[in-house]
């Protein structure tokens, strides 16, 4: 059973969102473990908008790949540079050093407590 | 990957060994089977610049034996063994009347009346089943001993030394031992020596070993003394996952991806396992199941192609997506494809038009809506520095 920190919030399509302004997204370690590792990590760029629920990069392993998903309405304020030049940071860390985007929100999508999502991932 | 996946497969013979290594088991071909056991990338590393170690006691493997056991191969399968001689291996293909691939298959001569077929865990069911019925009247017996054998790999450019370094491993000449051939050794089990079957075969694309084993008496402590006397040489427990990676760079075909029961073996570039001359033990001419398909496939210009193709951007291929031209004019569709993790790039195999597939040709792969530009290269895609 992969770590679920109990301060985040999550959606089904597995990413985490951190609260605050902007809020800080990443994927989950239940998703990083299934994908193994991650070589290639395409996010949008700083200053685009993004809609909850539609793709808004993916997330590329040896095995398969994964699309990201935007938890929020808003609009791309940073993108973890680190991360995307060494995308092994979402496997080695997936809830720090591998964030992938904060987005300044304006309206927030459907999320999952820690509990309702351990219970999605058959915790 | 749920509990109730799980318990729907057959556990290997080296299940408990996976599970204190804390491998990820994933159902495979109705085995549970090791995915990885940390790193995919790093496990793939490791083969390519050390060791790896796998577990494919999931693959079939089906003795034929008895005095017409070779001519019985040479009329089951497409290519020629009664000719062969004991202790060489061969690749080959079992196919169907029609010319299209039932499986791909290793065939090692192990005496003058005994073969030892080595088929995909995924076709076990309908390889044993058309060898069964291929036998007709010919003095030979078909015998499955998959459940009783435990099958471990050793590869990468250390494997020979970790082998030597193997306490209890009894083998003369392995050093001499050549591709595509096996030797029989020991192996002591508390003071007791076991019969080990050693293959220089593989399907990483490095140098390497294949060690059959009974599964109850020598699997394990074969498994655990390969595991600890590798470790000072760099080798690491290798799952499927980087089986899969390795054997895409160095261009080999994979059951289910580049063959299947819709290809012939011309199709695949791999038309030289077929001897369409093949005689009978006076000289005829000798008919085999798929000769009379495979012989016009084999005077007719195919309709695709195998070809090997390199992105030139990041986003990797897929199974199943579409080749088109630069402007999108559809010419085929991806078998294989991944993030080469030891060349850097998107590397794929594909079945395109024989006009699309000369190496150089520019061509596109619409990776989900978006056309991402590759190119035609020659197969393999990786090539050991020695070879």
């Amino acid at each position: 059973m992969s770590e679920i920190p109990t301060d985040l919030q999550y959606t089904a399509e597995h990413e985490w969102v951190a609260s605050g302004d902007p809020v800080t997204v990443g994927i989950t370690a239940h998703a990083a473990d299934a994908l193994g590792d991650v070589v290639y990590l395409e996010l949008p760029e700083v200053g685009d908008a993004v809609t909850a629920g539609a793709v808004c990069g993916e997330i590329e392993s040896t095995k398969s790949v994964s699309e990201l998903f935007s938890p929020v309405d808003g609009t791309v304020v940073e993108v973890n540079g680190a991360a995307v030049d060494d995308p092994a940071m979402v496997n080695a860390d997936p809830y720090g050093a591998g964030w992938l985007i904060k987005v300044s929100v304006t309206s927030s999508g459907p999320m999952l407590s820690a509990e309702e999502y351990a219970t999605l991932v058959g915790g | 990957m749920s509990e109730d996946a799980a318990a729907a497969t057959r556990p290997s013979p080296l299940h408990d060994e996976h599970v204190a290594l804390g491998a990820t088991l994933v159902p495979f071909a109705g085995w549970s089977m090791p995915l990885r056991y940390g790193s995919d990338l790093a496990e793939h590393t490791a083969v390519r610049s050390a060791a790896g170690l796998f577990d494919l006691s999931h693959m079939a493997e089906i003795w034929v034996l008895g005095p017409d056991a070779g001519a019985f191969l040479d009329r089951a399968l497409v290519g020629s063994f009664a000719g062969m001689a004991v202790g060489r291996a061969r690749y080959t293909m079992i196919c169907v009347e029609s010319g299209a691939v039932l499986d791909d298959l290793i065939v090692y001569r192990l005496g003058d009346e005994q073969y030892l077929v080595v088929a995909n865990a995924a076709n076990h069911d309908p390889v044993l089943a058309a060898l069964t019925e291929r036998v007709g009247d010919l003095g030979v017996s078909v015998e499955d001993r998959t459940d009783t054998t435990a099958l471990v790999a050793v590869q990468g450019p250390r494997a020979l030394e970790i082998l030597q370094a193997t306490p209890g491993l009894v083998v003369d000449g392995l050093p001499d031992l050549r591709y595509y051939a096996a030797l029989e050794a020991t192996f002591e089990v508390d003071g007791e020596p076991l019969p080990v079957l050693i293959a220089r075969t593989g399907y990483t694309g490095e140098d390497g070993f294949e060690l059959f084993v009974d599964a109850a008496a020598t699997g394990v402590p074969l498994w655990r003394a390969l595991l600890a006397a590798g470790e000072a040489f760099g080798l690491v427990p290798a799952g499927l996952a980087a089986r899969d990676s390795l054997r895409l760079e160095a261009g080999m075909p994979l059951y289910g991806h580049e063959l299947d029961l819709t290809v012939t073996p011309y199709a695949a570039g791999l038309g030289r396992v077929v001897k369409l001359d093949k005689t009978d033990a006076d000289g005829a001419p000798l008919e085999f199941v798929g000769r009379t398909a495979l012989y016009a496939r084999a005077h007719s210009a195919p309709a695709r192609v195998l070809v090997g193709l390199v992105g030139d951007s990041r986003r990797a291929a897929r199974q199943g997506y579409d080749v088109t031209t630069r402007s999108g004019t559809h010419v085929g569709h991806v078998t294989s494809g991944a993030p080469s993790p030891t060349l850097g790039v998107p590397i794929a195999m594909a079945y395109v038009t024989p006009e699309a597939s000369a190496e150089g040709t520019e061509l596109a792969v619409d990776v989900r809506g978006r056309l991402e530009p590759v190119h035609v290269v020659p197969l393999p895609f990786y090539r050991r520095p020695s070879a």
